[in-house]
């Protein structure tokens, strides 16, 4: 089942193929698979100057507007090209906070100094950024935050602690929400900072997670310095700025994402021919059941896809819950399949195998980018109307 | 291939709803469940010859539009939203279907125009044991004399059977086993012999009855496709009618959230709407999540059947699948988001818990679709 694409597209995903093929054959053959999730702490040397090497090429921010640097892509050809870069096993990319979510923000809410500024850096991967949003107190209820930041003789400067920030410790800038009104109500005092990640007054401590890796940190700012102009969206308008960058999540690496997901399954059912569960009529009903999923994932994926319009579509508000249960339930079942097997590290001290790599990390997909608490609110509000839970 | 509905696709969908929304009304609903019918007879013939809903898959060349399986699709949701009581299920589903693939020319010029103009109803009667699966379980024998063929034995669960103007019965030559001499045949249902009883079902929006062939004769034309032939015709026939039938439970599960929702808007406790709760938001949620993947689901294999590709066996049973289970849950929280007035005869979420019961277990339940799934996976 493919997405069906016109003869310019097609043509599209031949050249993306053909230049991942070469790159991923050739000179950055080491970062094969490297650094997807699980892994991301891993080769960041290198995956920046592939980031670089990507930019140079024209393959970073396809989507973005041709004026901005991007080549313009429609979100099928995103999708396209996501695909491929997964089919060619390409390396987590370490520009995905800048591409997806900053500069679609500064496309938006952004002056056109911000946007001359911190634009082309990010098309050309030579300016990686993270996003400084969770604190200890504001993880759902994100307009909680108190990081606070004030205004000293035209500069910003800035105390608190973001939480659970991937790849602060490799970014050179972070976008951070602080609070820049104590007295108004909570929404309305926030604004969207754009702080330099290298500098005196902020220290990142990595987290490291149940997986023995540490992808996430923790930031403190003692008395970082950031711009006076270096506020997108006005000052206090942050929680409306925070809120637009989730809109501008268009679905496009889904297609990528699920050709790593098929790829999981494949070994799944292999543990299961091997282990012999495959004659379980227990685990035989799972193993369906998962396939089964998969398929529906990848027609919810197109059809969002083919729907066309600005709105955001009843398959894109269910994406993330639907993937997210899916692949926990996929890790589950890899190691129920296993058996007492499911307990042996590749190595010591903690030297996870993949499969467990990926049960365990699943773990996170559930509470990431909107729990699936957040996620069935935003499903039950947006798309069923239902009203508010009282603030 | 295209999974989304065209333009022509959901103006069809809007004029069904329109239809259904008076024709289909509880009430009438209501109305029909108390006949040992099992459906408005007015409603039947608007539907096929007012509307032309019995002709959209028939080919021009017998009397029908020649559309497809998708163009059928909506239609099939907008049936199992408004839980229409209908014949239309067995006699285009399974009845035109089984001669669609294994009819001869003749045959289908004698059924299929009335058929498309809903002169006639038919339906498959295929099984005889509550668990009715494989063809190896047919027990009702055929045997030839000198003009055609002699049916006996009983089938059971045959949907519509006591009012079906034909009957296409699944039949063994005398001494065989497994799938082999297994045929398929045309039997009028008023033919010498044939004695027909309704079965009262705990879901009262569609009707089954059982069918005894007591020495019935049927001349040699009665045969349906190959002698023997009978398991895989009647097995494709099953799979297009699975997909339907997941089609159906897709809209019922869906008018079961809007039902949901509209009253979580406006029941209030602890002084706010029910649906400001999480505790009922998140149900509702989920609800959505597994109505769009369901349909999902059942339009890809739609879109597959209106292809003509051979292989649906995974499509359908996966669809199938996942709809039974997708409806059952939808239907079941139903009741419960309404509290005690869903537990109540007069509130119509019990008539969709019934149906989603009812079609769960019809052609397969989700377990021996999964296990289908599982074998057609190499496992």
């Amino acid at each position: 089942m493919e997405l069906q694409l016109t003869k310019k597209e097609e043509a599209f995903r031949q050249e993306a193929r053909a230049w991942l093929q070469e790159q991923l054959n050739g000179p950055f053959e080491d970062l094969q698979g490297r650094g997807a999730s699980g892994d991301q702490d891993t080769y960041i040397e290198e995956r920046i100057a592939w980031s670089k090497a990507m930019g140079a090429a024209g393959w970073n921010c396809i989507g973005w507007p041709k004026d901005l640097g991007g080549r313009g892509c429609t979100v099928k050809e995103e999708a396209v090209f996501y695909e491929e870069y997964v089919r060619a096993n390409g390396p987590g990319n370490v520009g995905h906070i800048g591409e997806t979510l900053l500069g679609p923000t500064l496309i938006h809410f952004g002056s056109p100094e911000q946007q001359k500024r911190f634009l082309p850096p990010i098309v050309s991967g030579d300016e990686i950024w993270c996003q400084g949003y969770s604190e200890p107190g504001a993880g759902s209820d994100l307009a909680n935050v108190q990081t606070k930041a004030t205004l000293v003789d035209g500069e910003w400067v800035i105390e608190g602690q973001k939480i659970w920030t991937s790849g602060a410790q490799y970014s050179d800038w972070c976008f951070v929400l602080c609070r820049t009104d104590s007295e108004a109500p909570k929404h309305r005092g926030i604004s969207y900072i754009l702080v330099p990640m290298k500098q005196g007054g902020i220290e990142v401590r990595p987290i490291k997670q149940m997986s023995g890796s540490s992808e996430f940190a923790e930031v403190f700012f003692d008395g970082a310095k950031a711009d006076e102009d270096h506020v997108v969206g006005g000052v206090n308008n942050g929680w409306k700025v925070a809120m637009g960058t989730l809109a501008f999540e268009r679905g496009a690496s889904t297609l990528g994402q699920q050709y790593l997901f098929q790829k999981e399954f494949e070994q799944v059912v292999a543990v299961a021919k091997r282990t012999g569960a495959a004659k379980d009529p227990v685990f035989r009903q799972r193993i369906a059941n998962a396939g089964i999923g998969l398929k529906i994932m990848r027609v919810n994926a197109l059809r969002m896809l083919e729907h066309e319009g600005a709105d955001l579509n009843r398959e894109a508000l269910i994406g993330k819950l639907y993937w997210s249960n899916w692949h926990r339930d996929l890790g589950k079942l890899a190691m129920d399949l296993l058996g007492q097997e499911a307990e042996l590290l590749d190595g010591a001290p903690y030297e996870l195998t993949a499969m467990q790599k990926w049960y365990l990390f699943s773990r996170a997909d559930t509470i990431y980018a909107g729990s699936n608490q957040i996620q069935r609110n935003i499903i039950g509000e947006r798309g069923l109307g239902l009203p508010k839970e009282p603030r | 291939m295209e999974l989304s509905f065209s333009e022509s696709q959901d103006e069809l969908r809007r004029a069904a709803r329109r239809f259904l929304e008076v024709a289909s009304s509880e009430e009438r609903v209501r109305a029909a469940m108390e006949t040992e019918q099992g459906y408005d007879t007015g409603v039947w013939e608007q539907l096929s010859e007012e509307l032309a809903w019995t002709a959209l898959t028939i080919p021009e060349e017998y009397g029908g539009l020649g559309m497809t399986y998708r163009d059928l699709h909506p239609l099939m949701e907008e049936m199992g939203r408004a839980l229409l009581c209908s014949p239309f299920f067995s006699t285009i589903c399974l009845g035109a279907n089984a001669l669609l693939l294994g009819g001869s020319d003749d045959q289908k010029q004698r059924y299929l125009p009335g058929i498309a103009a809903g002169e006639t109803t038919a339906t498959l009667a295929h099984t005889e044991r509550s668990n009715p699966i494989s063809a190896d379980d047919v027990e009702t024998t055929y045997s030839p004399n000198e003009t055609g063929y002699i049916l006996r034995g009983e089938k059971r669960f045959v949907l519509d059977g006591h009012t079906a103007d034909l009957l296409i019965v699944l039949a063994r030559s005398e001494g065989s086993k497994g799938s082999e001499g297994v045929t398929l045949f045309l039997v009028p249902g008023d033919a010498d012999g044939v004695k027909r009883t309704w079965l009262p079902t705990m879901d009262q929006t569609r009707r089954l009855a059982s069918v005894e062939l007591g020495d019935v004769a049927v001349p040699a034309d009665a045969l349906l496709g190959e002698e023997g032939g009978g398991s895989d015709l009647c097995g494709q026939t099953l799979d297009l009618a699975r997909i339907a039938l997941a089609a159906e439970q897709v809209g019922a599960a869906e008018m079961c959230l809007e039902m949901s929702v509209e009253y979580a808007k406006v029941r209030q406790q602890f002084g706010r709407p029910i649906g400001s709760f999480q505790a009922i938001k998140h149900k509702c949620a989920d609800m959505l999540m597994m109505i769009e993947s369901a349909r999902s689901a059942a339009f890809y294999a739609s879109a597959l059947a209106a292809q003509g590709d051979p292989n649906l066996e995974e499509a359908s049973s996966s669809a199938k699948a996942f709809c039974s289970d997708t409806f059952f849950h939808c239907a079941a929280e139903t009741i419960q988001i309404h509290g005690g007035i869903g537990f109540t005869w007069e509130h119509p979420a019990h008539m969709y818990f019934k149906r989603a019961k009812a079609t769960e277990v019809l052609l397969g339940d989700p377990f021996f679709h999964r296990e289908r799934v599982a074998e057609r996976m190499g496992l």
